[in-house]
């Protein structure tokens, strides 16, 4: 036991972070300017609209060795496109829950609504999920659901 | 093999205080594909600009990656710059190297690291960038005008005013709208057609103007700046260009039973109408299913004595089709039917009436001319008790779960003119909240209670029954803590209001997004707020939200503005980055269209071939580049990845997302 | 030869003779009696090999996206259960309405093939049911099981008797619709711990041969090219090194169909390793249903999908996975 829990000390999670341009990049970058910091290992790919997001990036970025993924939004009701983070909650509820169905941690997986003016919450929303993804330890397991390979 | 070219910004000490600019500089240079690699201080100067477009041209680069602050900063710079050298503005890319790093980092290996990171991203991303160049498309330098209401008449006024023609179609036989129904505005207590007819009037001289009324838009086909919109006129039974507006046919007309519309059917009219003396255009209507010769053929009263020839009992509805480069709806609003709330027993008793009626009842123009009298007995109501909130912040499903906003302070104008003119009438006002913000409004409505000793009591009306002759009024006065009655003979509803129900079609043909309430959705809450989502279509007055007279006219002009800002191009650029479907692999399955907020999608059957030297007619999507706007959600909506983003394709991203995680 | 099935080659006789239908997509005769094959019948002559027995568990419909491609109108044979899978289709506009005859068929729970090997019976002749039986005229005399141990598992749990869309019908006795939930497997699932829950998964899912049959049986399965089969989708492989589409593919695949699977159990019902695939279709359906209201794919023939459409008030994503814990 006492291994396992220096193990997951040292580990240092790969996180993605799926921000869409308008609100939670905004953020982000309010989060930057404010000087609020939240780990390295949290790295940003923009996007026009959370909407933008596929499922299959998410699981892309599993397979490849992420072992967190969050996705952030505007507010639902807010969204630049009017409508599009309401498909994001839709597809992202579902794709979270069939995860956890197949057995990978819910906690790996996270769908954050962050405004342009919240930096605060961006650098707490990611000091909160490393936090989490730390825990949990590496992913393994949606690389080797059918343990063909590797 | 893209030849890229790896640019880093110090941001003074702002980026190289925390990361090895130098170092990195160097590491990057390992990258595949970089050709070429330098740090400099400030990167979005002159200077800065100007080594980058050096090394554009000394180095042949056809992509290249800032390393900088974020590109909502400066993006658009490098873009500028990269395309003053010939370099596609597209194959630009920016790794946020301040606010994702070294703002928020402080340990200089790390942060350095992330860094390498962020451009290895950036570098992953610009492989697979392509030109993009934005496109154009004309603009038809005329606008239509859906509603012929203040908000119309406002809006096509302003746009014709700086010089563009304008047609409004108006559903009804005249112009006016709701306005025109009105006794007093508040907060000035001005009479509401001594402001508004003429306006009326100017829209009929103004020659930029045409007023397409009785008529409906049918069909609307095309994109901002090139809609095609199919007008049906209805049959007036009338030739607009022959009546002269005399008035003989009313009067000669057998039939009178017709209910008076613009009376809220408080009395009758002819078959033959004007719908108010100073409608416009002023020319008669024939009601069809009133009218003895259309549903007869015998009569043919108005024919005979109409000195103009203007009455063709053979007319058609016809349709006119015409382009226009920007749409304003101003459909308006309508009071909702309060049948449903049977506490109120409006349906039961006559003198159960909504505000609407009272005002037609207080018009010197109305069915009593003026002077208030109770429609079951034409006699002076002693007192009268008003219900706010009916149908209002109702939440029961009644009603509607929004303020109608204009309500408490009509019903103030109506206590205070009422106690104005008929000082013996005691006024009572059951109410949930006033709400009264706005500039003079709430002394306007401190005004009824001060000095005009209107009795507002906090409460809602539980019942109200007819007792002898009495309504009985029974609701709880909140602040007394009791149940109180009032017997009193006429009972006004502050009736909520609700969107015109045609704006049901007229958002469906204009693919605009439209809210549960049936309000029109504006493109940003805040920021967006007189333009729909859909390109090119502008919202005026009460069907995008309730408000009051003042806010509608300002917002009429705030959309004739964005008109005219439209109209005056002669060409629109689009975004380039916008979806674009794979046609081989389109199954034109419609989920792509079903998710777009903008309508830009649409399908058109397509030969393939498909071997053997024959072909096959597909289904397939098309998108509309001038009025996609770049979201994406189509393109995840895709089942089978047929649908792209330029600018954000998913091979793009994917990479992205493996230059991240790659360990 | 039974009393159905002469009716049903009645219909198709007088359609194709009368010139309603160009043809017919019913069922042919296979080698054995368990293993009738989908096919199309242009003429009276040809429905000799005609067949509809308890092995028919074929759903029809993906087949007309190709077939109603051929001038006139085609006749097809559905089961209630397939029926909607036609609508959805038609949804999809993959289908062309005006060129289908539908006639929707009796269906009293079909049987599985692998199910009865399983139980030691072979050389099957002939079948019929007998009550809560199933009798097997095999080469070695009659053999007989219950017949909730030989029918394909998703009859256990028939989610209508209903024709969601049909011209026409041939059905003789009443159907029963035997009443199990079928969301029960699902339910039991999400009640395991996580660990447990990827233990059954890896099982189940490791022993995929990727032979595709899942995909081409699927009638939601329809695209014109599919995402695994597209290398500029970024899911296909594109060298043997990348295992992504190895390991991912049920899990995308599940998702693609989400929101317009009908749940008509083709995909388990064809898998080589009894991989039960419907468990992860039902997911989708099960949590659709308790987060956005009860929605079954194919119940109409036009509107949007759960997954095209929103409700401003609908869950956050990270209640509707604890939603999931909490049963």
């Amino acid at each position: 036991m006492q291994e396992v829990n220096t193990e997951n000390e040292k580990f240092v999670p790969n996180i993605v972070a799926f921000c869409c341009n308008w609100c939670s990049y905004a953020g982000a970058d309010l989060a930057g300017s404010s000087r609020l910091s939240y780990p390295a290992n949290v790295k940003i790919v923009r996007v026009p609209c959370s909407c933008r997001v596929n499922p299959t990036f998410v699981l892309k970025a599993f397979q490849r060795g992420a072992d967190g993924v969050i996705l952030c939004g505007c507010h639902p009701g807010d969204c630049h496109y009017v409508t599009g983070n309401y498909y994001t909650r839709r597809r992202m509820a579902l794709l979270f829950s069939f995860l956890d169905y197949l057995g990978i941690e819910k906690e790996r997986t996270r769908v954050e609504w962050v405004s342009a003016a919240e930096g605060a919450k961006f650098s707490a929303v990611m000091n909160d999920f490393v936090r989490q993804v730390t825990a949990l330890g590496e992913n393994k397991r949606i690389s080797d659901l059918r343990v063909k390979e590797e | 093999m893209q030849r890229i070219g790896v640019f880093i910004c110090w941001c003074g000490s702002n980026i190289a205080a925390t990361v090895d600019v130098e170092r990195l500089a160097q590491l990057i240079k390992a990258e595949p594909g970089v050709v070429f690699s330098a740090d400099y201080q400030y990167m979005c100067s002159e200077n800065g600009q100007q080594l980058i477009k050096n090394a554009v041209k000394d180095y042949n680069l056809t992509g290249i990656v800032i390393g900088s602050c974020s590109p909502r900063m400066h993006e658009a710079t490098f873009r500028k710059a990269a395309e003053s050298v010939g370099l596609n503005p597209y194959m630009v890319e920016v790794a946020n190297l301040r606010e994702q790093c070294s703002w928020i980092h402080k340990d200089r290996e790390e942060a350095t690291k992330k860094a390498l990171v962020l451009l290895r991203t950036a570098i992953a991303k610009v492989r697979l960038d392509a030109p993009l160049t934005a496109g154009e498309s004309p603009v038809v330098k005329r606008a239509l005008v859906i509603g012929g209401g203040i908000a119309g008449i406002q809006a096509a006024l302003d746009i014709a005013e700086a010089g563009f023609p304008v047609d409004i179609v108006e559903k009804n036989p005249t112009i006016g709208g709701r306005m025109a129904q009105l006794d007093k505005t508040f907060p000035t207590l001005d009479c509401s057609a001594c402001i508004l007819t003429p306006k009326m009037v100017d829209c009929a001289q103004n020659e930029n103007i045409d007023i397409l009324s009785y008529s409906e838009v049918e069909d609307v086909k095309g994109f901002v700046g090139n809609f095609k919109v199919r007008i049906r006129r209805k049959a007036r039974y009338v030739d607009e260009t022959k009546c002269t507006g005399c008035k003989v046919c009313m009067e000669k007309c057998p039939s009178k039973k017709g209910l008076n519309e613009f009376n809220m059917n408080l009395n009758n009219r002819t078959a033959i109408y004007i719908p108010f003396a100073q409608a416009i255009p002023n020319v008669a209507v024939i009601d069809p299913t009133q009218c003895l010769k259309l549903k007869t053929g015998k009569c043919g009263v108005c024919q005979k004595f109409c000195g103009a020839g203007a009455i063709d009992y053979t007319m058609q509805d016809t349709f006119v089709e015409r382009e226009y480069g920007a749409i304003v709806v101003a459909t308006g609003f309508r009071p909702i039917n309060v049948d449903a709330f049977n506490e109120y027993g409006y349906s039961d008793n006559k003198d159960v009436i909504t505000s609407l009626e009272l005002e037609r009842l207080m018009n010197a123009a109305g069915p009593t001319n003026g002077v208030l009298l109770r429609p079951s007995d034409n006699t002076h109501p002693k007192v009268i008790t008003f219900i706010q909130c009916v149908g209002s912040r109702d939440v029961s499903g009644c009603g509607k779960p929004y303020c109608s906003k204009i309500c408490c302070m009509y019903t103030a104008k109506h206590a205070m003119l009422i106690r104005e003119k008929y000082p013996d009438t005691e006024v009572h006002v059951f109410y949930i909240d006033v709400r009264t913000p706005g500039k003079n409004y709430d002394e306007f409505y401190r005004r009824a209670v001060e000095q005009y000793g209107v009795d507002y009591i906090k409460g809602m009306v539980g019942k109200v029954w007819n007792e002898n002759g009495k309504l009985m009024v029974q609701g709880a006065d909140l602040i007394e803590n009791e149940q109180v009655v009032i017997p009193s003979d006429l009972v006004v509803l502050a009736t909520a209001i609700e969107p015109e129900p045609s704006v049901r079609k007229i958002a469906t043909l204009l693919t605009a997004s439209i809210d549960t309430n049936n309000f029109l959705n504006e493109s940003h809450p805040k920021l967006r707020p007189v333009e729909s989502p859909t390109a090119g279509v502008y919202l005026a007055g009460v069907c995008q939200g309730p408000k009051d007279i003042p806010e509608t006219v300002s917002q009429a002009s705030a959309c004739a503005a964005k008109v005219i800002g439209l109209l005056v191009k002669n060409h629109l650029k689009t975004n380039p980055c916008v979806a674009r479907p794979d046609e081989t692999a389109c199954n034109g399955c419609s989920q792509c269209a079903n998710v777009c907020a903008y309508g830009a999608i649409t399908y058109v059957d397509k030969e393939f071939r498909i071997g053997g030297g024959k072909t096959e007619t597909r289904r397939v999507a098309q998108v509309n580049p001038a009025v996609c706007q770049g979201c994406g959600a189509c393109t995840v909506t895709c089942p089978s990845g047929a649908m792209d983003l330029s600018g954000f394709s998913t091979a793009q991203i994917l990479s992205e997302v493996e230059a991240i995680c790659r360990k | 030869m039974n009393a159905l099935e002469n009716a049903m080659i009645e219909k198709a006789r007088d359609l194709l003779e009368k010139g309603v239908v160009k043809r017919v997509v019913g069922w042919e005769r296979g080698e054995f009696a368990y293993d009738p094959s989908p096919a199309t019948f242009e003429s009276a002559q040809s429905l000799e090999s005609f067949v509809y027995n308890d092995f028919c568990g074929a759903n029809l419909s993906k087949y007309l996206i190709k077939v109603s491609k051929n001038e006139g109108k085609t006749a097809v044979f559905l089961k209630p259960c397939d029926t909607y899978s036609l609508n959805q289709l038609i949804k999809e506009h993959r289908v062309d309405r005006e060129k289908i005859y539908a006639i929707g068929i009796e269906c009293q729970q079909k049987l599985d093939h692998f199910a009865i090997e399983k139980i030691g019976i072979d050389g099957i002749r002939e079948e019929k049911y007998d009550g809560d039986e199933a009798v097997f005229h095999c080469v070695d005399g009659e053999k007989r099981a219950k017949k909730e141990d030989v029918v394909l598992l998703r009859c256990l749990t028939c989610k209508s008797k209903k024709f969601a869309i049909a011209e026409d019908t041939v059905v003789l006795h009443e159907m029963t619709e035997s009443c199990g939930d079928r969301f029960e497997e699902v339910r039991k699932l999400s009640g395991m711990t996580a660990d447990e829950r990827f233990a059954f998964w890896q099982n189940e899912l490791s022993r995929c041969i990727r032979c595709n049959a899942c995909r081409n049986v699927c009638p939601a399965c329809t695209c014109i090219k599919c995402v695994f089969d597209n290398p500029k989708s970024g899911v296909a492989a594109k060298a043997n090194d990348v295992p992504f589409e190895e390991q991912l593919f049920h899990i995308i695949r599940a998702f693609h169909v989400s929101g317009r699977c009908t749940d008509c159990g083709e995909c388990s019902r064809v898998c080589p390793e009894r991989i039960p695939l419907h468990l992860l279709n039902r997911k989708f359906i099960l949590d659709i249903n308790e987060n956005y209201g009860e929605y079954q794919a194919g119940e109409e023939s036009e509107g949007k999908t759960p997954l095209t459409s929103y409700q401003v008030t609908d869950v956050e994503p990270g209640d509707a996975v604890r939603k999931g814990e909490d049963r």
